[in-house]
C-alpha cells in the first residue's frame, strides 16, 4: 500500500503559488513509468480547483484511470508532483463494490467506520448521504436487491459521508443503460451545485464529459498525454435541454475531433 | 424517487412448493424400500434371511428394549467424538487458512503439507495414533480431526482469496489495516466458502470418528464398535440398524450446517 504521506503524492496545506491557489488536485509534470517500460502517462499538467468538475476523456488504455489511481493514492507517479491538498477525498469506481452482506445503510457508514468516527456520527451522516442521492426508504435492503443504478448512488452516498473537498470518478456510470445515466448525470450535477466539491470524473463518454464539466480535458494513448484542454460555458446548474442546442452539438463536435487527432497522431 | 426493489429470492420459490418438491425424492425411498422387501422376501432364501432382514424387523430393534439403549448410547459417544473433532477442524482448518493468507511465502510454505494432510492414507497412521495417544477419546477425535481438516483450510483459504480488487482498494484508501481487512471485509467474505468446508468438513467429521470406532474401543463404544459387534456375532437386524443410525447422524449434521449457513449468508449469497 502506497504511503499516503510520500511527499510526490500528498503534500497537504502547502502553500501553493498564485496561479495555482486554491487548486484542490493539482499535477505538474506527472510521469509514470511501469517497471516493464511502458509509459503510463507521460508530461501530465492538471489542476482542479474548487468549484471546478474537470471531465477526461480519452480511448481505452489511454491512462485516463490511472490518472486517478495517482491522485488517490493508489499509485505514485514517477516523476513530476503530484499532489492533492486535502484530506477530505471521495473516490467512486468504476463498480459500485459494495459489501454484498452489508445493508445500504451500513454500506454507506463503511468509510466513516473504518475512519474511527462515532456511531452516532456516521449515522447522521449516512442518513444525509442517503437523502442525498434520493434513497430514503431503502436502508434496510441489501445490494442484490437493488438495480445497478441504485448501487451506484449507493456508492455516491458512501463516498459523501466524508464530505469530500475533491470528488474522484472512475467511469463511474458506464456499466448503466443510457437513461439511467443520463438520470445520474443531472443527480450529481444537483450534488456539485449543492456542495461545490473539486470534481475530477473519468468517461469515454464525450456527450456525458461536455454536459457534466466546467472544463473537458483530452487525452490520447501510449503514452497517455493531455492533447487538448476545452472551457464549457455553459451555466451551472445546467437544464437537461441545452443537449439539443447547437452551441453544445458544436462543442461535443470540437472534442471529439480532438479525440480523433489525438487517436491518429 | 419510485424505483422499486426486485429481486425475488429463488430460495422462497422453491419452499412454496411444498409437495412437488418433496414427491421425487420420497418416491425414490418407497422405491429402495420396496427393493429391499423384495429382497428379503422374494430374491434371499428363508436361511439367507440375515444377509438382508425386512426393513420392519430392522425399524423394530429401535425400540427393543434390550438393543435400542446400547445403541442409542453408542451413537451418543459417537457423536461427541465427531462434534470435538469436528469444532477442532473448524478452528484449526480457519485459523490455518487465515496464516496462509498473510504473506504469499507463508502460503508456499504451508500449503504443501495441508495437500499432504490430504493425500495421505489417514488409515496408515491410525496405528500410530493410538500408540502415542491411546486408544479411547482422544485418538478417536484425532482421526475425526485429521480426516475432516483439508477442506476446512482449502475453503477457507479461497473465500479470503475471493475478495475484489475494488473493494480491497476501497479500504486500502481509507488506511485500514491489516487487521480491519480481516475483519471487516476478508472473513466476511469467505463466510459462504467457510460454511461450503464445514458442510462437507462434518460428514467426514462422522466418517473420522466411525472409523476411530472401529481401531479404538477401550473407553465409552462407538456406534462403530457396536457394528463390528454386530457383525462378528452375525447379529443382522441390529448391524443394519446401527449402520442406518449412522448414516441418519451423518445426513442430519449435513443438513444442518446447510440449514445453518442458509441463516448466516442465505440472504447475500446463493449457494449454486
Amino acid at each position: 500500500m502506497p504511503d499516503p504521506a510520500a511527499p510526490d503524492t500528498v503534500a497537504p496545506a502547502e502553500a501553493p503559488a498564485d496561479a495555482h491557489r486554491g487548486a484542490l488536485l493539482d499535477f505538474d509534470d506527472v510521469q509514470l513509468t511501469y517497471p516493464n517500460g511502458t509509459i503510463a502517462l507521460s508530461g501530465v499538467d492538471l489542476m482542479v480547483r474548487r468549484g471546478e468538475f474537470v471531465t477526461v476523456v480519452g480511448p481505452s488504455g489511454c491512462g485516463k484511470s490511472t490518472l486517478l489511481r495517482i491522485a488517490s493514492g493508489l499509485e505514485s507517479a514517477t516523476t513530476g508532483i503530484a499532489e492533492v491538498r486535502t484530506d477530505h477525498v471521495g473516490y467512486v469506481f468504476q463498480d459500485a463494490t459494495l459489501l454484498p452482506w452489508r445493508s445500504v445503510q451500513a454500506n454507506v457508514e463503511l468509510l466513516a467506520e473504518l475512519r474511527g468516527h462515532g456511531k452516532a456520527a456516521r449515522k447522521e451522516a449516512a442518513r444525509k448521504a442517503i437523502e442525498l442521492v434520493s434513497l430514503t426508504g431503502f436502508e434496510k435492503h441489501l445490494p442484490r436487491q437493488l438495480s445497478g443504478g441504485m448501487r451506484m448512488r449507493v456508492s455516491l452516498a458512501r463516498s459523501l459521508t466524508l464530505d469530500p473537498e475533491l470528488f474522484l470518478f472512475d467511469e463511474p456510470f458506464g456499466a448503466l443503460d443510457e437513461i439511467t445515466r443520463e438520470y445520474l448525470n443531472d443527480e450529481l450535477l444537483r450534488l456539485f451545485v449543492e456542495r461545490q466539491f473539486a470534481g475530477l470524473f473519468i468517461t469515454h463518454s464525450v456527450s456525458e464529459a461536455v454536459y457534466l464539466s466546467t472544463k473537458v480535458v483530452v487525452m490520447s494513448g501510449r503514452p497517455g498525454r493531455i492533447v487538448g484542454t476545452f472551457d464549457v460555458p455553459f451555466d451551472m446548474p445546467r437544464d437537461p435541454e441545452i443537449r439539443y442546442t447547437p452551441e453544445y452539438a458544436a462543442l461535443v463536435g470540437e472534442v471529439s475531433h480532438a479525440l480523433r487527432e489525438g487517436h491518429t497522431s | 424517487m419510485s424505483a422499486t426493489a426486485t429481486a425475488p429470492l429463488a430460495t422462497k420459490a422453491i419452499r412454496g412448493a411444498g409437495v412437488q418438491y418433496w414427491a421425487p425424492p420420497l418416491t425414490v425411498a418407497a422405491i429402495i424400500v420396496g427393493l429391499w422387501y423384495l429382497v428379503s422376501y422374494v430374491v434371499l432364501d428363508p436361511s439367507q434371511s440375515y444377509l438382508l432382514p425386512p426393513p420392519h424387523e430392522v425399524v423394530a430393534t429401535y425400540w427393543n428394549p434390550k438393543i435400542a439403549p446400547d445403541m442409542y448410547e453408542a451413537l451418543w459417544n459417537s457423536a461427541k467424538v465427531a462434534l470435538t473433532g469436528l469444532a477442532i477442524a473448524i478452528a484449526l482448518g480457519v485459523s490455518w487458512a487465515i496464516t496462509m493468507n498473510q504473506a504469499a511465502w507463508i502460503e508456499r510454505s504451508l500449503y504443501p503439507y495441508a495437500v499432504i494432510l490430504q493425500t495421505i492414507p489417514i488409515l496408515a497412521l491410525v496405528p500410530l495414533i493410538g500408540f502415542w495417544f491411546g486408544f479411547d477419546f482422544t485418538a478417536r477425535v484425532i482421526v475425526s480431526v485429521l480426516i475432516a481438516l483439508f477442506p476446512m483450510v482449502s475453503n477457507t483459504l479461497f473465500g479470503l482469496k475471493s475478495v475484489e480488487k475494488g473493494q480491497r482498494e476501497l479500504f486500502q484508501l481509507q488506511q485500514a489495516g491489516a487487521r480491519t481487512m480481516l475483519t471487516k471485509l476478508q472473513l466476511p467474505a469467505a463466510l459462504p466458502a467457510i460454511f461450503t468446508g464445514m458442510r462437507i468438513s462434518a460428514g467426514l467429521a462422522v466418517v473420522g470418528a466411525i472409523v476411530g470406532d472401529f481401531f479404538f474401543q477401550r473407553g465409552e463404544p462407538g456406534i462403530g464398535a457396536l457394528i463390528s459387534k454386530y457383525q462378528a456375532r452375525l447379529n443382522a437386524e441390529p448391524l443394519f440398524a446401527s449402520i442406518i443410525l449412522a448414516s441418519l447422524f451423518g445426513v442430519v449434521v449435513f443438513w444442518i450446517f446447510g440449514w445453518l449457513s442458509k441463516r448466516v449468508v442465505g440472504s447475500w449469497h446463493d449457494f449454486e
